[in-house]
């Protein structure tokens, strides 16, 4: 009988098989050098057109015309979402008239450009200047940011209302059902218990709708609002310098990411009892 | 030769013009609004409305495949082994949903103008170089609109079952074969409800081209509302138009779903 003496020493491993160069790889590296070279190209242009002069002349409006926009972005959504709620409690309504003015209003806003919206109430209702006046309520037409304050308000409110309502109907019948198993009145079931279920679906459209409203926002400059955009167009009307429209679509860049990481964050913190 | 060829175009032209649906002989502004301001020819601003709603309707039609080809390659890029080519990607899609399509649409007119200017001028060539706005307007639509395109089309390829992929190459089908015969038809079906959203919202950003001095239905209507004062009118028709081309493409986008859904049980 035989058995093993020795034990055979370890060995290297086999070595790994050659990478093949493969068309993806080619592809990868060709798009990957045209990324960098923009990066190169954007920065050198940066540098070689560095004008400390340019920079303390329009850095500060640049400052200012995001405010501006992060302001317009904030009251609307803000003052949209209060409008959002009767509105999408009548696209529900069992009441025909009422779920067909609201749905008439969602469709009008959703189905058309929010710049003609704007030209609409901005160019539109001004030209009724003589019966704005006699309502007294000219002061308020007369100024683009009241009247792109009111459009993306009433835009806002449309996409919200239907957020809402995709959210209020996603949640289950069981919910409802229990609720009034257990004797809550219809009022304290919905805020209590389908209510919160409800904004958890909606957290991630709602962030969209926010970013949309901050990338929608740029088409005031066209009725002379200065906000961001509207800065960069006037900076770019002075100096025909190209970095104008670099720098705001950097700056764009960075507040669309920041708040999608953020949204990102919030959304997996206030699902983590959902977890398994 | 050169005449035959003016021959065809006439006969299309005047073919066109007889079911045009605006300013035909049975047009709506012909039928019902022969004498206001919205009559055709010089009389009124129909003929000025109806060419921006064409052209409108042209672009964004034009946008519409070259969004959906390099969407798709992009999206396969995303899924890609290759580290760098989904990295490239991925900066790619980032770049142009971060930023307005206002913006975007301004850095592709001026910057291609920069460009194309900088190129004649090496060539030896420097007068004034003047970009198309259709064409810088489908270049910038079409590349916000391959990055969200790419969004959907990923989602959608990750619906589909490996082994779908498995059983196209058991059956000997080598790798473009099982991605077009078995692959696409049910991508196309799992992808059609958003990419009706992207073609809704593709319509609503040609209205930017405006902008550029493209004569689009806002920029017809603008001018009309100018020259005439009656600005609320005439925008309110511009919304109208907006609204019809959605009502449109919402009852195509049903045919096609339904015909993608043919073969699917009845429930």
């Amino acid at each position: 009988m035989s058995y093993v003496t020795t034990l055979i020493p370890p060995q290297a491993p086999p070595p790994a098989p050659p990478k093949t160069f493969t068309a993806g790889r080619f592809f990868g590296n060709i798009f990957m050098g045209v990324w960098l070279a923009l990066t190169v190209g954007i920065f050198l242009m940066i540098v070689g057109g560095w004008d400390p002069e340019k920079f303390t002349k329009y850095g500060p409006s640049y400052l200012s015309g995001l405010g501006v926009t992060l302001l317009l972005v904030a009251l609307s959504v803000v003052l949209g979402g209060l409008i959002s709620l009767p509105l999408a409690f009548a696209r529900m309504s069992k009441n025909p008239v009422f779920s067909w003015i609201a749905y008439g209003y969602v469709y009008f806003f959703r189905g058309t450009p929010l710049l003609t919206q704007l030209f609409l109430v901005y160019y539109g209702l001004g030209s009724f200047s003589a019966e704005l006046k006699s309502l007294g309520l000219w002061w308020f037409f007369r100024d683009a940011w009241n009247c792109a304050l009111l459009t993306f308000t009433l835009n806002t409110a449309a996409y919200q209302a239907e957020i809402l309502r995709g959210a209020i109907e996603s949640v289950a019948r069981g919910q409802h059902e229990g609720a009034a198993a257990l004797g809550l009145p219809k009022k304290v079931a919905f805020f209590k218990v389908i209510l919160p279920q409800a904004l958890i679906v909606a957290l991630r459209p709602y962030g969209n709708e926010i970013i949309l409203m901050i990338k929608g926002s740029a088409i005031v400059a066209i009725v002379t609002v200065f906000d961001l955009m509207g800065e960069t167009r006037r900076a770019f009307s002075r100096t025909f310098d190209y970095q104008a429209y670099l720098w705001a679509a950097l700056m764009y860049l960075l507040i669309v990411e920041l708040l999608r990481n953020l949204w990102a964050w919030l959304e997996l913190r206030l699902t983590r009892h959902l977890k398994r | 030769m050169s005449g035959f060829f003016a021959a065809i175009v006439e006969a299309v032209s005047a073919f066109l013009g007889i079911i045009d649906p605006l300013c035909g002989p049975i047009g709506i502004f012909n039928l019902f609004a022969g004498n206001t301001l919205l009559a055709c020819g010089d009389a009124g601003w129909g003929d000025e409305i109806a060419l921006g709603f064409l052209v409108t309707a042209s672009l964004a039609i034009a946008t519409l495949p070259v969004g959906l080809f390099f969407g798709f390659f992009i999206a396969l890029a995303k899924q890609s082994e290759e580290r760098s080519l989904r990295l490239s990607a991925n900066i790619y899609t980032t770049l142009f949903r971060g930023l307005p399509e206002l913006l975007t649409l301004f850095i592709v007119y001026y910057g291609l103008q920069i460009l194309v200017q900088n190129l004649m001028a090496a060539v030896g060539y420097d007068g004034a170089v003047e970009i198309n706005a259709f064409f810088a307007g489908m270049i910038a639509l079409g590349v916000v609109f391959s990055a969200y395109c790419s969004e959907v089309l990923l989602s959608a390829f990750k619906a589909i079952p490996r082994g779908q992929y498995e059983a196209g190459y058991a059956l000997g089908l080598h790798k473009g074969r099982t991605m077009r015969l078995i692959v696409l038809p049910q991508l196309i079906r799992v992808a059609l409800p958003g990419l009706g959203n992207l073609w809704m919202a593709l319509l609503k950003d040609t209205a930017l081209v405006s902008v550029i001095g493209l004569p689009d239905i806002l920029r017809q209507t603008s001018v009309a509302a100018r020259v005439t004062k009656e600005a609320f009118e005439f925008y309110a028709i511009a919304c109208l138009l907006f609204l019809v081309l959605a009502f449109l493409s919402s009852l195509v986008f049903s045919s096609i779903e339904s015909w993608a859904k043919r073969s699917e049980a009845a429930r």
